[in-house]
């Protein structure tokens, strides 16, 4: 692959995105409220958080799709400008949570618009066909079929990417981002829809685009993804960060667990409700004792169980 | 599939299909053989239908109609060298020429009828002779019989099986299989031919003298092309000419410039060199609305502005500027003002999006035709003589050749329209190469990207504004070159040329009417669609006060059942139609053929 080049510089320690201060407010609201982050090359750095907690407002920030009301994002030491166009130029790609891809275009065109700011070919180096344009053309086609390769897909080169499946056209996104030649990946749930061997896939894809060199933010609600896959994960809440650190730091972190579920109240209610149902339960059925003390564990939020449970309320809230 | 009932030939009336195949041949062979009888004896009715063996007008469209439904007819009894004629349908072009045959017929025989004889008494009936009643005997035996042919392609299970969605049924016909690949040679051969064809085709249906023929002509026509269409050749051919694209243009280019050698009459030749701007000009406004989704409203005031400045600079006599331009710096002078014109209503129109975009262009597509107005001496300085416009601007003279009187060429009498013609057809040249190679390249897909997803296309880093406002100056700079022809083609320019609605096509409705009619984004659709819009309201004077209503009601009836226009993207047409994907060949159907042409010759 010709992005292997770049696996020469990755000394994990240079930071390739960094954003300090970033607040958007929306007239009245604040969505996004001094928010820090940092990725360092070759870094996976996971953003969860609540549905409206700001996640997809910071991206939006740090794209240049919003400017930012406070705040700045540099990325590699300089300071972006709040144009989307320049800042993927700059080296920041991207995709969205509900998919965008140009549908009525073919696989391969999709990704060689993405080619388009590593290409220079004007216009009218198309209508006269100057030397370099069939050149430059042909390089790009190569390029867009290699990573069509790398991402699965260069078999489906000539459908419409409307008529690719859900799955298939979450990874056409990602390669029509790579296509930009990045140095940083930022993905916005790539894995919202997707069924658990999907997932594992992608997973296995994300780690491929960090061994290209290429260091990935990414945002999800899927925890176990998230925790499996992330080098540092970043808790957004009500557009404030909340912690910031490495898996079992996250997920051993009371405030983290409160956001997503509630603080209990004082005295405890839960409790006594847990009490209430141990001592129905036990009255119903001996064997449901095992199922009763589970439930009372869950009021004291121990953090493994409560991945899926999580997830799963997540999902009702998204639907 | 269709061999599990083969007891019940799925067909619209119970006969024997050997009868009735019997009974098509000799009902088309009737119809042949009845044009070449007299049809009747006034000769006040235009066209010589009078003379026995020797059809002429409306009957040799009969005879076309008659012969093809003969053609097709034997075909189905797979005769050897007639089975290339349907490698998709065989008994629903069968059926439809028939029917076209009939209704061809019928029209004339109904506006005979309906014509007056030189005392101004309607005569009726008493009118025809034998020869009509034996043709339309024929047509009517014909149309009867085929209508006992089994389908080509069973009913669809969904549609509820009245008397209407039968016969509809009965029309329908399976994609042929992909032909096997002929030496290339052969091939282009058969582009060539096909063009020669059409450029028939079209020629005929200019030089048609009067309105009872011209319609007459659409009806044989609409029928021929559909039944063409069914029975696989349509595809069979675009398949051929998508393969051998550059073949193709060159054909086109080849056909389109014999044109004005079949033209003797001027006011014919002059049709085609309007068709000819009318369709330029479409194709530069494909490239704003059709490739980078940009919904022109003001677009033809770009034609006015390389018209008027052409007519500034051409030496008229009443030119407001005193100065004559050699054309080529004419051409360049029109098209640098269109393009600045474009650039300067771009740039903050652009920012705008979908609806907005288009009341804003709209606005200024009046303002510029105000403006002219106002620029009068009196109500502004004098630039444009106001509502008098630019009159008498004198004809080109390039290299020695005159373009005002005619030429002999190799025994061909070249007329002052047909001059123009030639030279537009440079022109149209040049733009088709401008969208082809615009519309493949980098800059291309960023349009097609922005069209489909703006949001998405920037942050694909693509710069929108700058990209949009390049479509928009690249579409005035087309339309300004068209306009510097068209001043000299039209020797006036008025301001009311340049309307956004009129009953003379190049204006921005007719326009925009073009490039959907024909089909959005394609390098073929605007022309045709171009053709059709101009060709249909020159020849049927007398709908000229209907002509916007009917235009009206055409557009309703396309958008409801051909929504993506007449030639379809291919995108557009999976955009529209989703019957799956397209894209992969279709290898299912050649079982499903040859179990149709097998159940056929039984």
């Amino acid at each position: 692959m010709t992005t292997m080049t770049k696996t020469d510089t990755p000394t994990t320690g240079t930071t390739v995105l960094d954003a300090s201060g970033v607040t958007m407010r929306f007239g009245g609201l604040t969505a996004v409220r001094g928010v820090d982050l940092t990725v360092n090359a070759g870094e996976i750095v996971g953003l969860i958080g609540p549905n409206g907690a700001g996640k997809t407002t910071f991206f939006n920030c740090l794209t240049g799709l919003y400017v930012p009301t406070e705040g700045k994002v540099s990325y590699k030491g300089t300071v972006l400008p709040p144009k989307p166009h320049l800042v993927t130029q700059a080296g920041i790609a991207r995709t969205f949570q509900n998919i965008r891809l140009f549908a009525n275009m073919t696989v391969l065109e999709n990704v060689l618009v993405g080619r388009h700011t590593r290409t220079k070919e004007g216009l009218w180096s198309a209508l006269l066909r100057l030397p370099g344009y069939k050149k430059a053309e042909n390089a790009s086609r190569e390029r867009c079929m290699e990573l069509l390769e790398f991402i699965g897909l260069a078999d489906k080169a000539d459908h419409l990417a409307r008529n690719l499946p859900y799955g298939d056209q979450r990874k056409l996104e990602i390669a029509r981002a790579l296509a930009s030649d990045p140095g940083l990946l930022l993905l916005d749930e790539p894995t919202a829809g997707m069924n658990p061997q999907e997932t594992r896939v992608t997973e296995e894809l994300i780690f491929a685009i960090r061994d290209q060199g290429i260091a990935v933010l990414v945002i999800e609600h899927d925890m176990r993804f998230i925790f499996n896959l992330c080098d540092r994960v970043a808790v957004l809440v009500q557009g404030e960060k909340l912690v910031e650190g490495t898996a079992p730091v996250v997920q051993g972190d009371e405030r983290v667990v409160a956001a997503y579920l509630g603080t209990p109240f004082e005295g405890a209610p839960g409790a006594e409700e847990a009490a209430e149902v141990e001592a129905a339960e036990a009255s119903a059925a001996s064997t449901g004792k095992a199922d009763a003390t589970a439930t009372a564990d869950k009021a004291q939020a121990p953090a493994t169980t409560d991945d899926t449970d999580t997830t799963r309320t997540e999902e009702e809230d998204t639907r | 599939m269709t061999t599990t009932t083969p007891a019940a030939p799925s067909a619209l009336l119970p006969l024997p299909t050997t009868a009735a195949r019997a009974a098509t041949t000799t009902g088309a062979a009737l119809a042949l053989i009845g044009t070449f009888l007299a049809w009747t004896y006034t000769d006040t009715f235009p066209g010589d239908l009078t003379v026995t063996g020797y059809p002429g007008g409306l009957q040799v469209l009969t005879l076309i109609s008659a012969a093809l439904t003969l053609l097709f007819a034997l075909s189905g009894y797979g005769i050897k060298g007639l089975r290339w004629l349907t490698p998709g349908g065989t008994n629903s072009p069968t059926r439809l020429l028939a029917l076209g045959t009939l209704v061809t017929t019928l029209y004339t025989v109904i506006a005979v009828i309906v014509t007056k004889d030189d005392n101004g008494n309607l005569l009726g009936l008493i009118e025809l002779e034998p020869g009509a009643w034996t043709s339309l005997a024929g047509a009517i035996v014909a149309t009867v019989a085929s209508l006992g042919l089994p389908n080509d392609q069973p009913l669809d299970d969904t549609t509820t099986p009245n008397a209407l969605n039968r016969f509809l049924g009965s029309l329908r016909a399976p994609a042929p299989a992909r032909a096997k690949a002929l030496p290339s040679w052969a091939e282009i051969l058969i582009i060539a031919g096909a063009f020669g064809v059409a450029l028939e085709v079209f020629t005929y249906g200019i030089d048609t003298e009067y309105a009872e023929l011209f319609i007459g002509y659409v009806i044989a026509v609409a029928f021929g092309f559909t039944a063409l269409t069914r029975a696989g050749l349509i595809a069979r051919i675009t398949a051929l000419t998508s393969k051998h694209r550059n073949v193709t243009l060159c054909a086109a280019l080849v056909a389109a410039f014999c044109f004005p050698f079949t033209q003797q009459n001027e006011e014919y030749a002059l049709i085609g060199a309007n068709i000819l701007i009318f369709a330029t000009v479409a194709l530069g406004l494909n490239v704003v609305v059709g490739l980078a989704g940009l919904l022109d409203l003001g677009y033809v005031a770009f034609l006015g502005v390389g018209a008027y400045a052409a007519a500034l600079v051409s030496g008229s006599p009443l030119s407001p500027v005193g100065v004559q331009f050699p054309f080529w710096a004419a051409v360049l002078t029109g098209a640098a003002a269109s393009l600045v014109f474009g650039v300067v209503i771009g740039a903050p129109t652009l920012r705008l999006r979908g609806d907005y975009l288009a009341i804003v262009t709209l606005g200024f597509g009046e303002i510029f035709r105000l403006t002219v107005n106002a620029l009068n001496g009196v109500s502004g300085p004098d630039l444009t003589n106001g509502s008098q416009g630019i009159p008498s601007i004198p004809d080109l003279k390039l290299l020695g050749f005159d373009f005002g009187i005619s030429h002999d060429i190799g025994g061909f009498t070249l007329g002052r329209s047909a001059n123009y013609y030639l030279l537009m057809l440079v022109f149209t040249a040049v733009v088709v190469l401008v969208f082809r190679r615009s519309g493949e390249s980098r800059i291309g897909r960023a349009w097609v990207a922005i069209r489909e997803d703006e949001t998405a296309a920037t942050a694909m880093g693509i710069n929108a504004f700058r990209l949009k406002l390049l479509a928009f100056a690249l579409g005035a700079t087309l339309a300004g070159l068209a306009g510097t022809v068209q001043a000299h083609v039209s020797y006036t320019v008025t301001p009311e040329q340049y309307q956004f609605a009129g009953s003379v096509p190049p204006n921005s409705a007719f326009l925009l009417a073009a490039v959907i009619l024909g089909g959005m984004g394609t390098l073929s659709g605007p022309l045709v669609g171009a053709a059709l819009l101009y060709l249909i309201p020159a020849k049927l004077q007398f709908m000229q006060d209907y002509q916007l209503f009917l235009f009206g009601i055409a557009l309703i009836l396309l958008m409801r059942f051909r929504p993506e226009g007449l030639v379809a993207d291919r995108r557009k047409q999976l955009e529209f139609h989703e019957t799956g994907q397209l894209d992969v060949p279709p290898d299912t159907p050649l079982t499903d053929t040859a179990a149709g042409t097998t159940k056929a010759g039984a």
